[in-house]
């Protein structure tokens, strides 16, 4: 990853639950010290109108990101695997939510 | 003076302290020293300005002659605002600011856990609302007097500098007079002066693991409660009450 400079706080990912049980998503990012001060930012950033229940943040530095030059070896293999979709088999009559 | 006069009184001091406190923060808007910190002073802004507007509202309905929250906000003459004088201080830079929040939520925190047994249902209710927002006041506050206190050479002579200065507004959080006195007897008020022991050692504790320095008692400063004030308050009302007393029932 390219080191930009950067002359604030260090960057943590904040991740935010709308609801129990529903997955973590990614909602942005804030500046922070530290993870007590981060944790407070990211409830002043992203928390203002009823967002969720629950936040996660993570140091910037711990995500580790997939390399855009692999992406035809890391993704393009899956475009024509149709069969790994699971539509190949008929729904049972009534059966609304599967 | 009647029960009714003396509700009315004691409403409009809880109400002006979020009201003027909220514009104060407010003035922080685009300014703070980061974007984050923007959000979330101007956060506290907003939670300060919804609550003086529950409370307006009820002591427009005590004084029952027609007013309303936005008419008490914005055509009531300085002397008739009763908000603590340590809540009109000047921002400063954001230690002074700091040390401003951390001495009223430090405060507040603890006149809101006695308010929300108040007799009277509607302060009940207004406090049992306010105080999960002032434990987070008190948080930021707290979080933040341990980074600055204990953080560089500047920001803790900085934050040691705003303690000294604003001391002399704490005596005033814990007086009271003879509208709280009959009040608390009644169990609407909370009595202010029994928080004081609480109030003290919750600040000396956090001071200290701030390596900053308690300041002695010494002259403390006083008038609020009968709207006698520092010479800040008048600059907040101008600002405040411009479009109001410039076009009387403007509406936007």
């Amino acid at each position: 990853m390219e080191n930009i400079q950067d002359s604030q706080w260090p960057i943590w990912e904040v991740f935010i639950q709308s609801q129990p049980g529903t997955p973590y998503k990614h909602a942005g990012s804030v500046h922070g010290p530290d993870k007590v001060i981060a944790m407070q930012n990211a409830r002043d950033t992203y928390f203002r109108r009823n967002e969720g229940t629950s936040i996660w943040i993570v140091p910037s530095e711990a995500i580790v990101a997939s390399n855009p030059d692999e992406a035809d070896m890391f993704f393009d293999p899956s475009n024509d695997k149709a069969y790994r979709h699971p539509t190949f088999y008929t729904m049972p009559e009534g059966a609304l939510n599967i | 003076m009647t029960h009714q006069e003396a509700l009315l009184t004691y409403t409009l001091r809880l109400a002006d302290n979020p009201l003027i406190l909220g514009h104060r923060l407010g003035e922080w808007c685009s300014k703070a020293p980061i974007l984050e910190e923007d959000l979330a002073i101007t956060n506290m802004a907003l939670d300060m300005i919804g609550r003086a507007e529950a409370l307006l509202r009820y002591a427009a309905e005590i004084e029952n002659e027609g007013r309303t929250e936005d008419d008490l906000a914005y055509k009531r003459a300085e002397r008739k605002f009763y908000n603590h004088l340590l809540i009109e201080q000047p921002n400063g830079d954001f230690a002074y600011t700091i040390a401003r929040q951390l001495f009223n939520s430090a405060f507040e925190f603890y006149y809101y856990s006695e308010l929300m047994n108040s007799k009277d249902e509607t302060l009940a209710a207004i406090a049992s609302k306010s105080i999960k927002e002032i434990k987070y006041h008190l948080k930021h506050a707290s979080d933040w007097t341990k980074r600055l206190g204990d953080g560089t050479d500047e920001s803790k002579q900085r934050m040691q500098a705003a303690i000294n200065d604003l001391w002399m507004y704490t005596g005033e959080l814990f007086e009271s007079d003879e509208i709280e006195d009959n009040l608390s007897t009644i169990g609407i008020a909370p009595d202010a002066s029994a928080l004081k022991g609480a109030w003290k050692t919750y600040i000396t504790d956090l001071l200290s693991e701030a390596k900053l320095q308690i300041p002695e008692d010494a002259y403390m400063q006083t008038g609020s409660r009968d709207g006698i004030h520092t010479e800040h308050l008048g600059f907040i009302l101008a600002d405040m009450q411009y479009l109001q007393r410039a076009y009387p029932e403007a509406k936007w």
